[in-house]
């Protein structure tokens, strides 16, 4: 019996699908579904009507087209069919040299990459490990173990940096990658890295990999007769893992705090707490619920940003204890040059300065290297400002 | 970054010693107190919840599960990676049954974090080697003839920080990189038609390429055979719309195969000559051998079980007797056609009872129920699947690939069970 169900479609009507399926199948041409032809129009009483009303809806044969969709536009593929392949297809026509990708690779990548691409705290390292693959612990960096470049530039372009991604332009992609190959010594510092030139970087392990093979080296796990009685003489531990003792800890109270409880912010806990430094606007008692409404806001921030306990700088630094701190105020983190000058110049976060950025970052610091686009409600602000406040009593310099 | 909670409250492990010495009344699964110490004051005694009213309807427009189920939640390992945006968490499969995974606490995995996005922001693009590119939105999705489907869906690195010895004790974080929930769908080869597949020639060497929404876009690369057998465009999972957190309004099912290709957010299907050799399928998702050369293109998930029950996070409380041990199991490549359990280290097994009869690349519960004398146990589960595969022992695994894979680790797990019923994850001869 076929599959299709064309219930109360008369049989004409039926064939002309059945046609437009086969030549569809046969030619894989454009072939538009003829319009249902009216069987009966003007019926004469009512409950005619009906059947008739029910024999124009078709029961459509599952592997027809509908015709549901529009058509892509060129510019809308453009748009959004990025990908590179390992032979080029999709890399778009441009250049970039090693000594700007270092300028760019400083800039936007290094906070989580490294100065050197040798990686920060957990985040990939993209260079060295050169010849590790076989060791007990390898080093799988883009030098190392990628095969193609063309990865690397396609994540670089569609994807990086984390946090910003599609922000880089085509030469600057370029120029990061150039960067990447020269911190994996495969080019000289004087590289420049094109369309022209591409296909020509060799990658150290380009031929590193096999498909799939399961089914061919470890033919020996099938097996019809596995083994149910005596399969061995003794059996002992060899090894614990409480030994290691990695494992999360739950909290006891879990069970119980699941409900509103459990949503009680760090901040909202801290309201109690005396701050450290009165005379600075942080001492202002802490509203818990503009607190909790900050918490939700800070969703938008915490990709790049860390607060509480165990903050550290990522992408963005971390924000314990900014309300007070003079701008640019962290050792160590990679402020753009125009934060750092409003730092010099003594200024420092409060309430004012961070509701002037908040509502418009690139206006209010011109260079700024946060890609945030800013808050637009007030209400969001403030509530921000309040969270960022509940977190003053912690004390930076506990917090590498 | 829960601050200053943690001094508050006893580790696991002192819960879990407190429960099993207490004889548990904890989790609410004590035993009964003997008869002889008089009547029970829960039944003797007319209780509040008998008199009294409870809460009326629409109490919870959306229900929740009840606070004392609060522990059954998703929790992930801090230093497994950087940032919780791009990183994963665990299903608590230590503490669920049957084979259906609720979705609110079936693992996530994000690679640029869960993103928001509407209905009627959602766009679909096929485009490549295709008679006509289209674009459909999420209504037009809709009007498609739709299947269901049961499948679970495994990360590749389930299991993956167990390679080099055992590692982290509970299933949860052992094998809880998976989940299995009824979609609801249009079949992507329907949508391939749709928009025609006679530019691409001949399929047998033809490539799908599909990527999500999301910064990440985790696109992959899918052979067109597989995209055209049982790849779904999913939108609906066990019933209602998928989560944010699984790719809401619309993802991607490829039945059998590592969750990596499962691209949430999915937003563009290109019909193409050849892989795109993303990142996702050359630096990540590639097994490295014990040689230094790595396995590529490792989609299906091998046969694969364990016992969620007794285990680390589940122990005995009610001391010997009857006792339900069981677990899940699981194939790739198709139904899961029996699963054996041994309770000394893989030396006896013994057929375990299927709670129904396999299905294809989902989820099975299995049950062996036994009178327990209180000894020691080295339990572990070994499945059997309809291509014949047997599911290997940890060292049979290392032997052909080492110990850094990262993916695709489905060797046998074992649980030593204690004779106060806490059991531990380790490691046998």
């Amino acid at each position: 019996m076929s599959k299709s169900l064309r219930l109360y479609a008369v049989s004409g009507l039926a064939t002309a699908f059945m046609l437009t399926v086969a030549y569809n199948l046969a030619d894989k041409s454009i072939v538009e579904v003829p319009e249902n032809p009216r069987v009966m129009s003007n019926a004469p009483d009512s409950a005619y009507a009906i059947a008739m009303a029910a024999a124009d809806t078709v029961f459509m044969d599952r592997q027809s087209m509908l015709g549901l969709g529009r058509e892509a536009l060129r510019q809308e593929i453009d748009a959004w069919d990025l990908d590179v392949s390992p032979d080029g297809t999709g890399l778009p026509a441009g250049s970039g040299s090693v000594a700007d990708g270092e300028v760019l690779f400083s800039d936007k990548c290094a906070t989580c990459h490294g100065e050197f691409a040798e990686g920060v705290d957990n985040w990939p390292e993209l260079a060295g490990g050169e010849g590790s693959l076989a060791d007990e612990d390898p080093l799988k960096t883009v030098g190392s173990y990628w095969p193609y470049l063309s990865t690397a530039w396609d994540y670089v372009h569609r994807s990086m940096p984390f946090g910003a991604a599609q922000t880089l332009g085509v030469d600057e992609t370029y120029a990061i990658t150039a960067y990447i190959l020269y911190s994996n010594d495969l080019v000289e510092e004087d590289f420049t890295l094109s369309n022209g030139n591409f296909l020509d970087v060799a990658m150290p392990n380009a031929d590193g990999f096999i498909v799939d093979d399961r089914e061919i080296s470890e033919a020996h796990f099938w097996n019809s007769d596995p083994c149910m009685k005596n399969c061995k003489e003794s059996v002992e531990i060899t090894m614990r893992a409480v030994v290691l003792d990695v494992t999360p800890e739950e909290d006891e109270n879990e069970s119980e705090a699941h409900g509103e409880n459990a949503i009680s912010s760090p901040g909202a806990e801290t309201a109690s707490v005396d701050v450290a430094n009165p005379g600075d606007s942080a001492a202002a008692p802490l509203d818990g619920k503009l607190i909790e409404a900050g918490e939700k806001v800070f969703k938008k921030c915490k990709a790049c940003h860390q607060v509480g306990e165990g903050a550290a700088n990522r992408v963005g630094p971390h924000l314990n204890g900014v309300m007070g701190r003079v701008m640019a105020g962290i050792d160590g983190f990679k402020y753009s040059g125009a934060l750092k000058e409003m730092g010099a110049a003594g200024m420092t976060w409060n309430e004012e300065t961070l509701a002037a950025f908040m509502s418009d970052p690139k206006g209010y610091v011109k260079g700024t290297r946060m890609s945030f686009n800013g808050l637009r409600k007030d209400s969001d602000i403030v509530a921000l400002t309040e969270y960022l406040r509940s977190f003053s009593q912690w004390d930076a310099a506990i917090i590498q | 970054m829960n601050a200053g909670s943690k001094d508050k409250n006893a580790t696991r492990r002192a819960f879990l010693k407190g429960a099993v010495a207490a004889g548990a009344t904890v989790t609410g699964t004590a035993a009964l107190t003997s008869a002889k110490a008089g009547p029970d004051p829960l039944i003797s005694e007319v209780q509040e919840w008998a008199s009294g009213l409870g809460d009326g309807v629409d109490a919870t427009p959306y229900g929740l599960p009840v606070r004392f189920e609060g522990d059954v939640i998703r929790r992930n390992v801090e230093w497994l990676t950087a940032d919780t945006i791009s990183s994963i968490n665990f299903t608590p499969i230590h503490a669920l049954d049957g084979t259906i995974t609720p979705q609110g606490c079936a693992f996530e995995r994000h690679h640029s974090g869960a993103i928001e996005l509407k209905k009627q922001d959602y766009r679909l693009m096929i485009n490549g080697l295709v008679d006509r590119p289209l674009v459909f939105s999420y209504a037009d999705l809709e009007r498609f003839p739709r299947e269901n489907h049961v499948y679970f869906c495994e990360c590749a690195a389930n299991t993956g920080m167990e390679w080099a010895g055992a590692q982290l004790n509970g299933v949860q974080f052992t094998h809880g990189m998976i989940h299995n929930m009824e979609y609801s769908g249009v079949p992507l080869k329907t949508l391939l038609n749709e928009a025609g597949l006679g530019e691409a020639g001949n399929l047998a060497d033809k490539w799908i390429y599909v990527e999500g929404a999301d910064a990440s876009s985790n696109g992959r690369s899918i052979p067109m055979e597989k995209a055209l057998d049982d790849v779904l465009v999913a939108f609906k999972a066990n019933g209602e719309a998928l989560r944010k957190e699984h790719g809401y309004p619309v993802r991607l099912v490829v039945p059998g195969w590592e969750g990596n290709l499962w691209v949430k957010w999915l937003r563009r299907v290109e019909v193409a000559n050849g892989p795109v050799e993303s990142r996702e399928e050359t630096s990540k998702y590639t097994d490295t051998l014990e040689d230094g050369v790595s396995r590529k293109w490792t989609w299906v998930m091998d046969a694969k079980s364990v016992v969620t029950s007794p285990s680390p996070q589940s122990p005995i409380l009610h001391g010997p007797g009857p006792l339900v041990i069981n677990g899940l199991a699981w194939s790739g490549r198709g139904s899961i056609t029996g699963v054996d359990v041994s309770i000394d280290g893989g030396m006896n097994w013994r057929p375990a009872r299927l709670a129904r009869e396999g299905e294809s690349k989902a989820l099975s519960r299995f049950y062996l129920d036994v009178n327990w004398d209180g000894t020691e146990m080295l339990l572990q589960s070994r499945a059997r699947d309809d291509t014949g595969y047997v599911q290997p022992t940890k060292r049979q695994l290392r032997e052909a690939r080492g110990e850094n894979s990262i993916y695709h680790n489905n060797c046998i797990q074992t649980w030593w069970v204690r004779s106060n019923g806490e059991a531990e994850n380790v490691e046998v001869s």
